[in-house]
C-alpha cells in the first residue's frame, strides 16, 4: 500500500502541466532520436546533460525518461520501412517488419509494434514499480557462467532464421562470428583481426553491420533487378488498421515479450537485443504457421518489439534500487545524477521520493504519450513507402551511410559499411540469410568473454557450467530447443513415410 | 567533419535551452576565443565530462569564449590523440587525457605517443578502492595477501579493461608482495554496472574501481573496502591504505590536459594560465566536490615530470603482467 501511495503521488508531480511539457518533449525527442539511425539515446541524454544543469532534476529526469521510452518506439520505424534499424534492439524486427511492409502491410506492422511497445512498456514500469527490488536480487545471482549459459540460449535462435540450406545459413553465421572477434581481447588486451588499423580496435558495431547488410545490401540487390522485373509498389493495401487476425495473432507475443524483456532487461549484461532474439525464436516454435517467419509474420514484430521496450525498463530496476547501470544510457542517467549530486541506490528511494516516484510515474505517462503520438504517425510514415523507387532507394543509401558516419563521426565506418553493404548483397545474391550472420557478430563476443571470465574464476574447472544450477538450467533448455524440433520433424517424417509406404511403393 | 557535426548539436540544444530560459546568454569579454575541447571518447563518460566542465568553468569565468567539445572516440583515447597531433588548428585546442591512455597507448601499439603533445595540467585524480561483498569470508587486507600468496588463481581479480589501470595495481601489488604478476587472475570487464555486478553478486573474490564508484554500496553495507591505494585515509572514510597494510604503494587513476606540441609558446603560456585560473575558481571547486573528482592540480611542468614517472612504472608492469612483451 504504501507504493501505491508513492506512486500516487508521484502522479502528482508527473501530471503537473510543467513537467507534463517535458514529458512531452523527451518522447518527442526520443522518438526522433529512434528513428534516426547513428544517434541513440545515450547520446543524446549526454548531449542534452549541460543544458538540462539550470533545470529541477525532477523535470530533466522526466525528460530522459521519456527519451529512453521514445527511442525505443522509434526504433523499430526505420527497421520495418526502410530495413535500416536504428538500434540494436529492433535488428530483429526489420527481419519479417521490412517483409510485411513489402506486402503492402507495413501500417499492421507499425501499428503492433507501437500498441505492443505500449503495452509492454505499461507491464513493465508496474514490474519496476512493485517487483524491483526481487529482480535486482536476481539478476545479481547471474555470473560469468550463467550469462554464457543465457547467450547459448540466444544463439539458437539461429536455428530460426536459418532458412532452407543448413550450409549456407552456417556459413553467414560463422562470418557474423568471424566479424565479431574483430578488436581488442577483452580479457588480454591483444589485438585481433585489426589489421594494424586503429579504427579497427574498437570492434565492429553492430548497427553499422546490421544496416549495411539489411538495408544496403538488400537496396543495391532490388535496385540491380530493377530493371528486369516489375516488382509490385509497396504501398498500403487495404485498410491501414490491424484486422482482428492481426490483433488475435499479436497480443499473446506482446505479453510473451514482455516477459522476457523485463528480466533480461534487468540483467547487467542483459541488454536489449537478447530478449529480442529469444523473443522471435519463441514466438517461431509456438506459432501455428512457422513457415511465414522470414516473410513477413505479425507474431515476429509484436514479440520483439515488446520486449525491447520491456528490457527498457528492466534496466532501470537495477539503476534506481542499486545504482548500478546496466545500458549505456542508464551509465549516463547515473552520471546525471551525479551532476545533481543524487546518488541512485537504496537510499534515494527515502531521502528524493518526489524525485524517483515522479520520474515513474511519468513512465506510466510518457508511455501514453507515446501511443497517441505514434499511432497517428503511422500513417504518414508508411506513405513514406510510395516514393518512386529510384528516390526511396537513393534515400535509403543517403540515410544508412549518413547514420553510419553520425555513429563514431568516423570514415572509417563508412567503409565498413559499404563493404559490408556489397557482401550482403553478394549474399542476398547467392541466396544467404544475413539474419544468422548479425545474431553471431552480436552474441558471439559476447559469449566467448563470459565464457572465458567463467573458466578464470574456476581455474579452468568446466565443470562450473553444469554445478551452477541457473546454468546448467539454461543449458537444458537451449538443448530441447535444438533437438525437440529435429525430434518432432524426425517423428512426422516417419509417420508420413510409413504412410506413404503403404499407399504406393516407391 | 567530427567539430562540425558536434558544433550543430551544441547549438540546436543550446538554442533550444535559449527558448526555454534556462541558460543565461555567455559573456562578450573572453581572453580565449574558439577554443576546442577534445574528448578522445563517448559523450558521458569521465574524460568527456572533464571536457564539458572545463568549457563550462572556462565560459563562466570568462576565461574562454566559444569553447566547444568534440568527442572522438576509440581506442583507449589513441584514436583522438593520433587526431590531434597530426590536425592542423587555426585555434587554440586542448586534449583531455589520464592513466588509461598511457597503457592503451603501448598496448594498441599506437603509433602517436604522449611525446607528441605538450602536457598542460593535470586536473583530477582517483583513487581505487578493494572491495568485497559484505559476506566475504576475507575480512581484511591481510587475509586476502594471504590466500594470494598461498594460491595466486584463487583470488580473481574484478576490474576494468585489460591493461587499464584496474590491471597494472593488480600487477603492482603482486610485484611488492613478492607473487610473479604474471600469476594474477584478472578478469576483465566493461566497468561500471557489470563490475559493480560481479563484485556484488561475490561472482570475482574482489574487485577494483574508483573509490567513489562503490561508495553508496559501501554506506548501504553491501560492500566493503578492505584497501584503498591513497598516500593516507580519504576525508571521512576509516578504510586502511595499502601503505597501512605493509604495502608501499601509491596509485592514482588521473585526468589531465595536453596542448598541441607545434603551438605557438605564447598560445601554450596562455592556455596555462586559463586552465590555473579555472581550476582555482570556486565554480571548478564545487563541481569536483559533487562528482567526487579529487583535486590533483599540477602545473605543467609538475605534470611532464610526474608524466614520466608514471609511464615508466605503468609500461613496466605492462611487461611483468605479460600485456605486453
Amino acid at each position: 500500500m504504501d507504493t501505491l501511495a508513492a506512486l500516487g503521488h508521484g502522479f502528482l508531480v508527473a501530471l503537473t502541466p510543467y513537467n507534463l511539457l517535458w514529458s512531452a518533449i523527451g518522447v518527442t525527442v526520443g522518438t526522433a532520436v529512434g528513428v534516426l539511425p547513428g544517434i541513440g539515446p545515450a547520446l543524446t541524454v549526454a548531449l542534452l546533460l549541460p543544458v538540462t544543469y539550470h533545470l529541477e532534476p525532477t523535470s530533466a529526469f522526466i525528460m530522459f525518461a521519456g527519451i529512453y521510452y521514445g527511442a525505443m518506439y522509434g526504433g523499430s520505424t526505420t527497421s520495418i520501412l526502410l530495413n535500416a534499424p536504428g538500434e540494436s534492439g529492433s535488428i530483429v524486427t526489420a527481419i519479417d517488419g521490412h517483409a510485411m511492409a513489402k506486402q503492402g502491410r507495413g501500417a499492421q506492422a507499425l501499428a503492433t509494434a507501437a500498441i505492443g511497445s505500449f503495452i509492454a512498456g505499461t507491464i513493465a514500469t508496474a514490474a519496476l514499480t512493485f517487483v524491483a527490488p526481487l529482480m535486482v536480487k536476481m539478476a545479481l545471482l547471474f555470473g560469468p557462467a550463467e550469462y554464457f549459459a543465457l547467450m547459448v540460449l540466444a544463439l539458437t535462435t539461429v536455428t530460426a532464421v536459418l532458412g532452407n540450406s543448413l550450409a549456407r545459413g552456417l556459413g553467414s553465421l560463422f562470418l557474423g562470428l568471424a566479424l565479431g572477434l574483430v578488436g581488442i581481447d577483452m580479457q588480454t588486451g591483444q589485438a585481433r583481426l585489426a589489421f594494424g588499423v586503429p579504427e579497427l580496435l574498437d570492434g565492429i558495431d553492430t548497427v553499422v553491420v546490421a544496416v549495411g547488410l539489411f538495408a544496403v545490401g538488400e537496396t543495391l540487390y532490388v535496385a540491380s533487378r530493377f530493371r528486369f522485373e516489375r516488382e509490385e509498389v509497396y504501398a498500403l493495401k487495404g485498410s491501414k488498421w490491424m484486422s482482428r487476425e492481426d490483433w488475435s495473432r499479436s497480443w499473446k507475443p506482446w505479453l510473451r515479450g514482455t516477459l522476457l524483456g523485463f528480466p533480461i532487461g534487468a540483467l547487467p549484461a542483459g541488454g536489449s537485443e537478447i530478449p529480442t532474439f529469444l523473443s522471435y525464436l519463441v514466438e517461431k516454435r509456438l506459432a501455428k504457421k512457422p513457415e511465414e517467419f522470414g516473410h513477413g509474420a505479425i507474431e515476429a514484430v509484436a514479440g520483439p518489439e515488446a520486449a525491447n521496450n520491456a528490457s527498457a525498463a528492466g534496466v532501470l530496476a537495477p539503476l534506481l534500487s542499486l545504482g548500478l547501470p546496466t545500458s549505456a544510457t542508464a551509465a549516463i542517467m547515473l552520471a546525471a545524477f551525479q551532476q545533481y549530486g543524487l546518488q541512485p541506490g537504496p537510499t534515494l528511494f527515502d531521502s528524493n521520493p518526489e524525485l524517483v516516484w515522479g520520474m515513474i510515474a511519468s513512465l506510466y505517462v510518457g508511455n501514453v504519450l507515446l501511443l497517441l503520438l505514434n499511432l497517428p504517425l503511422v500513417g504518414m510514415w508508411v506513405k513514406l513507402l510510395v516514393i518512386p523507387r529510384p528516390w526511396l532507394y537513393a534515400g535509403i543509401l543517403v540515410f544508412s551511410t549518413l547514420g553510419a558516419y553520425t555513429l563514431n563521426n568516423n570514415v572509417v565506418d563508412l567503409v565498413i559499411l559499404w563493404v559490408i553493404g556489397l557482401v550482403g548483397f553478394g549474399m542476398r545474391v547467392l541466396n544467404v540469410p544475413v539474419a544468422p550472420c548479425v545474431v553471431g557478430l552480436i552474441l558471439g563476443p559476447l559469449a566467448e568473454q563470459q565464457f572465458r571470465r567463467a573458466l578464470a574464476i574456476s581455474q579452468g574447472d568446466a565443470t562450473v557450467f553444469i554445478t551452477h544450477p541457473i546454468s546448467a538450467a539454461l543449458l537444458a533448455i537451449a538443448v530441447l530447443l535444438v533437438v525437440g524440433p529435429l525430434v518432432m520433424r524426425r517423428r512426422s517424417r516417419t509417420a508420413a513415410s510409413d504412410h506413404a509406404g503403404k499407399t504406393s511403393a516407391v | 567533419m567530427g567539430t562540425r557535426r558536434a558544433t550543430l548539436f551544441k547549438g540546436l540544444f543550446t538554442a533550444a535551452a535559449l527558448i526555454a530560459g534556462t541558460v543565461t546568454a555567455t559573456p562578450s569579454l573572453a581572453e580565449l576565443k574558439g577554443l576546442e575541447i577534445i574528448a578522445p571518447a563517448s559523450p558521458g563518460g569521465g574524460w568527456d565530462q572533464h571536457a564539458r566542465t572545463l568549457q563550462q568553468v572556462l565560459q563562466n569565468q570568462k576565461l574562454a569564449s566559444g569553447v566547444q567539445v568534440a568527442n572522438i572516440p576509440g581506442a583507449g583515447g589513441t584514436i583522438g590523440l593520433a587526431q590531434f597531433v597530426t590536425a592542423k588548428k587555426r585555434n587554440p585546442a586542448i586534449l583531455v587525457g589520464g592513466q588509461i591512455m598511457l597503457g592503451a597507448i603501448v598496448t594498441n601499439k599506437s603509433a602517436v605517443t604522449l611525446d607528441q603533445v605538450a602536457p598542460l595540467a593535470r586536473l583530477t585524480g582517483e583513487y581505487t578502492a578493494i572491495v568485497v561483498p559484505a559476506d566475504s569470508p576475507i575480512k581484511s587486507f591481510g587475509d586476502l595477501l594471504q590466500k594470494f600468496k598461498a594460491d595466486p588463481g584463487s583470488v580473481s581479480w574484478g576490474g576494468g579493461s585489460a591493461g587499464g589501470s584496474d590491471q597494472i595495481l593488480a600487477g603492482l601489488i603482486a610485484k611488492a608482495v613478492g607473487v610473479d604478476p604474471a600469476k594474477v587472475n584478472y578478469v576483465a570487464t566493461a566497468g561500471g554496472g557489470e563490475l559493480l555486478a560481479s563484485a556484488l553478486g561475490g561472482h570475482v573474490t574482489l574487485g577494483m574501481g574508483g573509490y567513489n564508484e562503490f561508495a553508496p554500496q559501501f554506506q548501504a553495507g553491501k560492500l566493503r573496502a578492505i584497501a584503498v591505494s591513497a598516500p593516507q585515509r580519504l576525508p571521512n572514510t576509516d578504510t586502511p591504505t595499502l601503505k597501512e597494510q605493509g604495502v608501499d604503494l601509491e596509485f592514482v587513476n588521473w585526468r589531465g590536459i595536453f596542448a598541441q606540441a607545434n603551438a605557438k609558446p605564447a598560445e601554450i603560456k596562455e592556455l596555462q594560465e586559463a586552465v590555473a585560473k579555472a581550476v582555482a575558481s570556486p565554480e571548478w571547486q564545487d563541481i569536483l566536490k559533487q562528482r567526487g573528482w579529487i583535486d590533483q592540480y599540477q602545473p605543467a611542468d609538475q605534470f611532464a615530470a610526474f608524466l614520466k614517472e608514471d609511464r615508466a612504472r605503468i609500461e613496466g608492469t605492462l611487461k611483468d603482467i605479460g600485456v605486453t612483451k
